[in-house]
């Protein structure tokens, strides 16, 4: 059941760095709820595209909606402030702190905009809430491990985690499985969709992974050479023909 | 604001402190209030330590604070100590807010000098401006504290004592706020900080203006104790580097450290002197290189490994 | 025209001598990118160093013209025993450490090196002033000038030269500009960077001491030497760009002539007008006027 009004509309995106060009002719509509894959070879414009949701790289030209507001323009701390949150292919967080308090600073800087960053941080009701997300993403018994010891798969569920906490109406993850061991992906995968369908949050992932694709997105965006070459449901975009030969890389 | 053990040992520390002082001798009360004027621009630059932002140039505003107390001594006959130590303290903050404007997008070594390149400026200038004293400097009039002129240096060292107190105490509030704690995570990932949704920059910019107000409270409470101003001891490059020195050597592990490595410098600078003084420079340099290899975390580590080996 | 005159060969020298401590400051960082702050103690152990031997041998009754021998060799001294000691056991544990620290570790070496100069040497200055007497002095376009400041430039030029040779005509040159670029890479691509670090520093560590070296004839050597040339060649290194030696050099001649005009016209300026010009720099361009370009991570 589609929502009237979509909750992102890019339109006509183009982005060249000099003679290269990275993205062209992107357009999409993303309604609420939905859960969206990203896939296409290296290079072929996916984290670029993320980037610029995410107000890390400006468009060339063409323009970025989000639930009414223009997004091109503002960088990564306006645009998370407005909603949009991402996680990292390289995991980007804290490394000297432990766990719990890499969570109780993403919830703190959530939650305590403005004047509030004055107040004390440690509340009972932040610590209450901390303990809370811990548990739903499966850290608990990492809590007080400094991040630098523990390993990629723990490194990318905090990642997530703290994305998250600031209460996103959209999640873009950066292949959120790369560097988890083939037997842990489904497990991962299944603790962080789990935790996000609760909040019905719009969710769109980049992903190589084909099976972890089709177990859990509702439709698929297949980029190839900076254009989206497939936008459909994962059986019809696994099955076109384009999308075998320049992303799974099948030849007829 | 009492609630943690710090700010009970900086509280109770304080008052004993104070009593300490009517009884000991002058010597003792001197080195004290030179120790805890210095330390706290340590406690500023604490801050920016934790953040990964190393000044040399913090005599810059050390200076300012100095400078003013002489200005508003000799130009505007103000004794008050408050009145001079408030007038240190807001013009060093304000060159502080203005400076950060730019300071703020500069990391590294960039940060680093860019500091040691505005404070030589202002060196260059006061050595070269007689009005300004010159190389010579100037002598200042003891203070006076709520109209008094004190015949002892007692009460001057309790003002000095109390503001260092609340320093302490503020500051140590201060790192338990949402965008206090915003150090070691700017350090540490910067990118992910601006990701969460908080301004790296404007962190940095408050935690910058905070530095240049205590150095140049600093400043203006070390020329008062002094009683003298003079560009090399309070705006030259080397000035700058000692603050950086007592920083590494208290370590930035709690706010009681700067006054802990400000009181052993002091001390060392005074033997130093007396028994080697073709040894100083040997002693700080060495004393740093065994910090940096050996105790990265400064004297306040030492002290808490002692302390926990004990229970 | 006098004036103009006396101002640029005054402005040349101070560059020139500049430009030889700064080339080995800037090679140094470009390739480790560690800010050295002991780069002053090069200096001040090369003056020291020719300025002792000068006159030790001028006492012992050996011809003025050894003096010439005595630089070059306390230069090459100074640079091979404290670059090699220096590098092998201070810097090498150091590398993977914030470079912030690195530089404060830097600096307290420098402390400790200025130092031990006070007890190796003593508190008496040192005069060196045969090789520059041996020279003469020379009239030029109305002024008279020392025939060995004017050497000075000469040196300077050969040391321009010589890197630029070493820099884009030799197998090493090559190294030097990979490691500089990309450090990584360079691994990856079988570079023995730790040997390129320590032959670098050393090479570095010689041009400090052949700066030292070679001006103290013209000055009294005496404590304190090495705390001015530092914080001149850091000006240098940052207008220039850290890691060019063509941005050395164009900085060493900013610096250079901007303090011989402050020196004869403007006297109060003179200090002031340096860091001036380093703080607009670090404002407006921080990577220096000819920074190398750097690699795009991602």
């Amino acid at each position: 059941m589609k929502q009237s009004k979509p909750i992102l509309e890019v339109r006509d995106l183009l982005k060249t760095f000099g003679a290269v060009v990275a993205a062209k002719d992107i357009n999409v509509d993303v309604s609420r709820g939905e859960i969206v894959g990203i896939i296409g070879a290296n290079g072929a414009g996916k984290t670029c595209f993320v980037n610029m949701v995410t107000g890390y790289l400006k468009p060339t030209s063409g323009s970025i909606v989000f639930d009414g507001i223009e997004l091109v323009g503002k960088g990564p701390r306006e645009v998370t402030q407005a909603g949009i949150s991402r996680s990292f292919q390289v995991s980007q967080v804290f490394h000297t702190m432990t766990v719990a308090e890499n969570l109780t600073i993403a919830l703190a800087i959530a939650t305590n905009r403005g004047v509030s960053a004055l107040r004390e941080m440690e509340t009972p009701e932040l610590t209450l809430q901390r303990d809370a997300v811990l548990k739903r993403y499966q850290l608990e018994k990492h809590k007080d491990m400094t991040v630098n010891v523990l390993s990629q798969g723990v490194r990318k569920l905090l990642d997530i985690a703290m994305a998250v906490v600031s209460e996103p109406r959209i999640l873009l993850l950066d292949e959120p499985t790369s560097g988890i061991s083939v037997e842990e992906k489904f497990d991962f995968m299944d603790v962080v969709m789990g935790a996000l369908k609760e909040d019905n949050v719009t969710v769109l992932f980049v992903e190589h992974d084909m099976e972890i694709v089709e177990r859990y997105v509702s439709r698929v965006l297949a980029f190839y050479q900076g254009e989206i070459i497939a936008d459909m449901s994962p059986k019809k975009a696994l099955a076109d023909s384009k999308v075998q030969e320049f992303v799974i890389g099948k030849r007829h | 604001m009492l609630r943690d053990n710090t700010s009970k040992v900086v509280f109770i520390g304080g008052i004993l402190i104070i009593a300490f002082g009517f009884f000991a001798p002058n010597w003792i009360v001197n080195q004290l209030m030179f120790g805890f004027s210095r330390a706290l621009a340590i406690l500023g630059l604490l801050v920016l330590w934790r953040t990964g932002l190393v000044s040399f140039g913090h005599a810059f505003y050390f200076g300012i604070g100095a400078y003013t107390v002489a200005i508003l001594d000799i130009q505007l006959g103000v004794t008050d100590v408050f009145l001079r130590l408030f007038g240190g303290a807001c013009l060093a903050g304000l060159a502080g807010f203005f400076v950060g404007f730019i300071m703020r997008n500069y990391r590294d070594i960039f940060f680093a000098m860019l500091n040691t390149a505005i404070s030589m400026v202002l060196y260059g200038i006061i050595v070269k401006t007689e009005s300004l004293g010159s190389t010579d400097g100037f002598a200042i009039s003891l203070p006076t504290i709520f109209g008094v002129a004190p015949e002892t240096k007692y009460p001057l060292f309790v003002v000095i004592t109390v503001i260092a107190m609340v320093s302490a105490l503020l500051v140590n509030f201060y790192l338990k706020t949402t965008v206090g704690r915003l150090t070691t995570p700017i350090r540490d990932n910067e990118i992910r900080v601006e990701y969460l949704g908080f301004s790296v920059a404007h962190a940095i910019h408050l935690k910058y203006t905070m530095s240049a107000i205590l150095a140049g409270g600093a400043g203006a409470l070390m020329a008062m104790s002094l009683g003298q101003v003079d560009p090399d001891s309070m705006i030259n490059w080397t000035v700058s580097g000692e603050l950086v020195f007592i920083t590494i050597l208290s370590g930035p592990g709690n706010v009681i450290a700067p006054f802990i490595g400000s009181l052993v410098f002091e001390v060392l600078r005074t033997y130093a002197f007396e028994l080697a003084p073709h040894l100083w420079q040997l002693i700080v340099g060495g004393t740093f290189l065994t910090i940096i290899f050996f105790l990265p975390g400064g004297i306040w580590s030492l002290i808490m490994k002692f302390g926990r080996n004990k229970s | 025209m006098e004036t103009f005159l006396t101002i640029l060969l005054d402005g040349l020298q101070f560059s020139s001598y500049l430009f030889i401590v700064s080339a080995g400051l800037t090679i140094i960082f470009g390739v480790m990118k560690i800010l050295n702050v002991c780069h002053g103690s090069f200096y001040a152990w090369g003056a020291y160093t020719s300025a002792f031997f000068i006159g030790k041998f001028s006492d012992m009754g050996m011809p003025d013209g050894l003096g010439f021998l005595v630089i070059i060799a306390s230069a090459i001294l100074v640079g091979l025993v404290l670059g090699f000691l220096i590098e092998q056991v201070i810097l090498k544990h150091m590398y993977h450490r914030d470079e912030v620290l690195i530089v404060l570790a830097t600096f307290g070496l420098f402390l400790v090196l200025e130092d031990v100069i006070l007890i190796a040497f003593g508190t008496d200055p040192y005069f060196a002033y045969q090789p520059m007497a041996l020279l003469g002095s020379v009239e030029m376009g109305g002024i008279t000038r020392d025939v060995y400041g004017l050497t000075l430039i000469v040196v300077a030029a050969i040391v321009a030269i010589g890197c630029w040779l070493l820099l884009n005509k030799t197998k090493w040159g090559t190294i030097l500009k990979a490691v500089i670029f990309d450090r990584e890479m360079g691994i990856s691509m079988g570079i023995n960077v730790p040997l390129v670090y320590t032959l670098t520093f050393i090479g570095g560590a010689i041009l400090g001491g052949l700066g030292g070296a070679y001006i103290a004839p013209t000055i009294s050597v005496a404590p304190g030497l090495g705390t001015e040339v530092i914080v001149l060649s850091f000006a240098v290194v940052v207008v220039g760009g850290m890691g060019s030696i063509m941005g050395a050099a164009i900085g060493s001649l900013i610096i250079g002539l901007l303090r011989a005009l402050a020196v004869h016209e403007l006297p109060q300026v003179e200090l002031f007008v340096v860091f001036a010009v380093m703080a607009v720099v670090l404002v407006f361009r921080p990577e220096g006027l000819f920074a190398p370009a750097k690699p795009r991570k991602i």
